[in-house]
């Protein structure tokens, strides 16, 4: 069955409640397929990832988010990365003194299952903290592999989650963790923000490596110039809390030659409302 | 006052000690309640003592009767001295059998992945031979060097001289009311020589001694490193350690001779009735180091400052402390670094986390003296609240009495920051999971200077001191 993920009529309040900053978002991204979503700045592009993964500081005023036919609203981030969904982050903060490798195999055993099982243990007793986790072993191997197909130095398992890593290795490193996530629909927020060109490269080999039938993806972005490297299936245009306008790749490009002004021209009376 | 029949049972055990020391298990001494110069008679007595240790005893125990109670730190006032038994012979610590052990103490050995022989001797259950092959035949090893490791009262009947030299000479009686305490009736502890220009690689654990009475509540422990040499002691565990005794007041006396290096790392998880009141000094010479890494979780109170005196040129001592205070805790811990020569070097990391309404507060003092020129001082305390209700305090004491000085000090207190818990959920983690693993990264520039193994079951006991914290 192809996953989907469906967003109806999401509106979305910053936690006092007083302002209303998505005002009914509608979007369904479907395995397998690529969407960009393309918005100037304070468009509310954030909001709509982290109100997605369940980010504690976003209320849901009305609307819903489906996956796979169910509403996802009262559950944990954690119990919505294990249904499938991924959010790399604009910004990944720092966990200093736990190292990459660490977070990595909890994160994965937490998302496959390992830790559903009781850790082996006496008979009525619990088992050993830690111990039902994904072999070690294994883990590693599948690790250092993924660390090297993506372009991640394999250094990095021992360095502290995210701290001290340039801008661009902190994005690599969001790829590298969607590898071994293996989500079904990957929400990018602006993964392509502060990269240098080269950076830009190894990230768009790394999201067209991960792009496939098992994997959707929302590329949440302002500019146009990672669509040079990631091609999408379909173009939204995000202003003012809501899509004003969807389409093809062709959509992109003419948003990069007539700039947000001409969405603004647009759509500015409206989205005021 | 005694009673009749204390008396009784207590004119029985010096007749028996005549047999010796190791007496079979049905034997059971337990002296009476209460603290006054008839106890330490009896305490010296059991142990055949010579004359000075007595009357170090006797003197020990006016100093503490006429010492106030400390006015400062945590809450000491429902600390009942007249409801303590302040000596009992270790064997009926063995006697116990395990089903007398709680439940949940062994369950948490399991979770902690404590080796059977390990967990017998934590909870106070049995011999280990397993270990004491281990240690017998390291204990060749050290012989062959020159080192001696004994429990700090077999060391006084063999090695009476060296003994009588060091002991009481860091830490005087007269020093605090706890130390006076600890000088009155200690009993058990580690004691540990080691020659000049020998490195021992192998930390020596207090656990391998486990056949020997080193688990009191009065431990006294004495290190001697002589010049150029150098050793790691570790004790502890990160086990709960199950005492029924509500008081324990230890003290470590450590002399760092010329060159010398010595790391001392402790880890405590006491059961939540306990009072841990610890004094904890080394003297290092000129180029000495001294270390120490303390860990203390668990207790209801503890009160532990390490400190260095750096007496000799260019001495350098370090202070690693973790204090983590869970729920009617309070955790007062800190270090205490002393600049007593020129171009002498010393750093202080303090790192504290409190929960479910704990305190964990830093208490230091950084002191050069006049004369000390040309010394470095660094302390770093950061405390780590996981709620609201938790509290953390720092109370940093400077006193310094020389101008050419270079003292830096960092302070800083953080709450769990959501954004860090909000990323590690949606990569799967559950809440308690990451604010386990962002308390972990807290403590990891400490938990990495720990061998490997206790470093790994520390980490596992910060999980578990983490289950039901949150929500």
């Amino acid at each position: 069955m192809t996953s989907e993920l469906v967003i109806r009529d999401l509106h979305v309040a910053v936690n006092d409640g007083e302002k209303a900053v998505l005002k009914g978002v509608n979007m369904t991204i479907r395995q397998g397929e690529v969407h960009a979503l393309m918005g100037p700045n304070g468009s509310g592009k954030s909001t709509l990832s982290y109100a997605i993964m369940g980010h504690p500081h976003y209320t849901i005023t009305s609307g819903d988010i489906l996956l796979d036919g169910e509403s996802i609203l009262e559950l944990e981030p954690n119990e919505r990365a294990r249904r499938g969904l991924f959010l790399a982050f604009q910004y990944p903060v720092a966990v200093p003194g736990v190292s990459m490798a660490n977070f990595l195999r909890t994160a994965v055993s937490n998302i496959r299952g390992y830790t559903d099982q009781p850790a082996p243990a006496a008979e009525g007793r619990s088992g050993v903290v830690g111990s039902n986790l994904m072999p070690m072993r294994e883990f590693r191997k599948e690790m250092l592999d993924k660390m090297d197909e993506f372009h991640v130095d394999r250094d990095f398992a021992k360095r502290y989650l995210n701290e001290g890593f340039s801008g661009g290795e902190k994005k690599r490193v969001e790829i590298l963790q969607m590898a071994m996530l293996q989500p079904k629909i990957a929400i990018m927020d602006e993964t392509d923000s502060g990269l240098d060109i080269d950076a830009l490269r190894v990230v768009s080999d790394g999201v067209n490596k991960l792009a496939g039938p098992g994997l959707g993806i929302m590329l949440i972005t302002h500019y146009q110039r990672i669509l040079n490297y990631v091609r999408p299936d379909f173009v939204h245009v995000f202003y003012n809390g809501r899509v004003v306008m969807s389409g093809g790749p062709e959509l992109a490009h003419e948003l990069e030659q007539k700039g947000y002004q001409w969405v603004k021209d647009q759509f500015g009376a409206n989205g005021e409302q | 006052m005694a009673t009749a029949s204390d008396r009784e049972a207590l004119s029985g055990v010096k007749e028996e000690y005549q047999y010796g020391f190791s007496m079979p298990e049905e034997y059971v001494f337990k002296a009476r309640k209460g603290l006054n110069h008839e106890v330490i008679d009896q305490i010296s007595d059991m142990k055949n003592e010579p004359d000075w240790m007595r009357e170090f005893r006797h003197r020990s125990l006016d100093i503490f009767l006429a010492k106030p109670m400390p006015t400062w730190g945590a809450d000491l006032s429902e600390i009942d001295f007249d409801d303590i038994y302040y000596y009992i012979k270790p064997v009926e610590k063995q006697g116990k059998s395990w089903d007398d052990i709680p439940d949940s103490i062994k369950d948490t050995f399991d979770r902690l992945g404590i080796p059977e022989a390990e967990r017998n001797f934590l909870a106070g259950v049995g011999a280990q031979y397993e270990s004491e092959v281990v240690y017998h035949s390291l204990q060749e090893q050290w012989t062959k060097l020159g080192v001696v490791f004994l429990d700090t009262d077999t060391a006084l009947r063999e090695h009476e001289d060296v003994f009588k030299e060091y002991f009481g000479s860091v830490i005087p009686p007269a020093d605090n009311k706890f130390a006076a305490l600890n000088s009155a009736v200690w009993s058990g502890g580690s004691y540990v020589y080691v020659p000049k220009g020998v490195h021992v690689d192998i930390p020596l654990q207090a656990y391998f001694r486990i056949n020997a009475q080193n688990m009191g509540q009065f431990e006294r422990t004495l290190i001697i490193v002589e010049e150029g040499a150098s050793m790691h002691y570790v004790e502890g565990c990160t086990a709960p350690i199950y005492a029924s005794d509500s008081l324990h007041s230890a003290v470590v006396e450590i002399i760092v001779k010329k060159d010398g290096r010595c790391r001392y790392s402790t880890i405590q998880n006491w059961s939540n009735n306990v009072y841990n009141l610890v004094t904890k000094r080394a003297t290092t010479e000129a180029g000495a180091t001294m270390e120490w890494i303390d860990a203390n979780l668990g207790s209801k109170v503890t009160m532990k400052y390490p400190a260095v005196y750096m007496l000799g040129p260019k001495a350098h001592g370090e202070i690693l402390s973790i204090a983590f205070a869970g729920r009617g805790q309070t955790l007062d811990a800190g270090g205490k670094v002393v600049h007593g020569a020129p171009n002498t070097s010393s750093k202080i990391l303090s790192k504290s986390i409190s929960k479910n309404g704990g305190r964990a507060s830093y208490r230091g003092l950084l002191k050069v003296a006049k004369g000390a020129t040309g010394s470095k001082s660094t302390v770093v305390c950061d405390a780590l609240l996981l709620d609201d209700g938790s509290r953390s305090d720092t109370y940093p004491y400077i006193e310094i009495d020389e101008q050419d000085v270079q003292v830096g000090h960092e302070a800083s207190v953080s709450k769990v920051n959501e954004e860090q818990i909000f990323y590690l959920m949606s990569r799967g983690l559950s809440e308690e999971e990451a604010a386990g693993m962002i308390v972990s990264g807290f403590i990891e520039p400490m938990v990495k200077e720990l061998p490997m193994e206790y470093a790994v079951e520390m980490n596992r006991l910060i999980q578990l001191q983490m289950e039901g914290s949150i929500g």
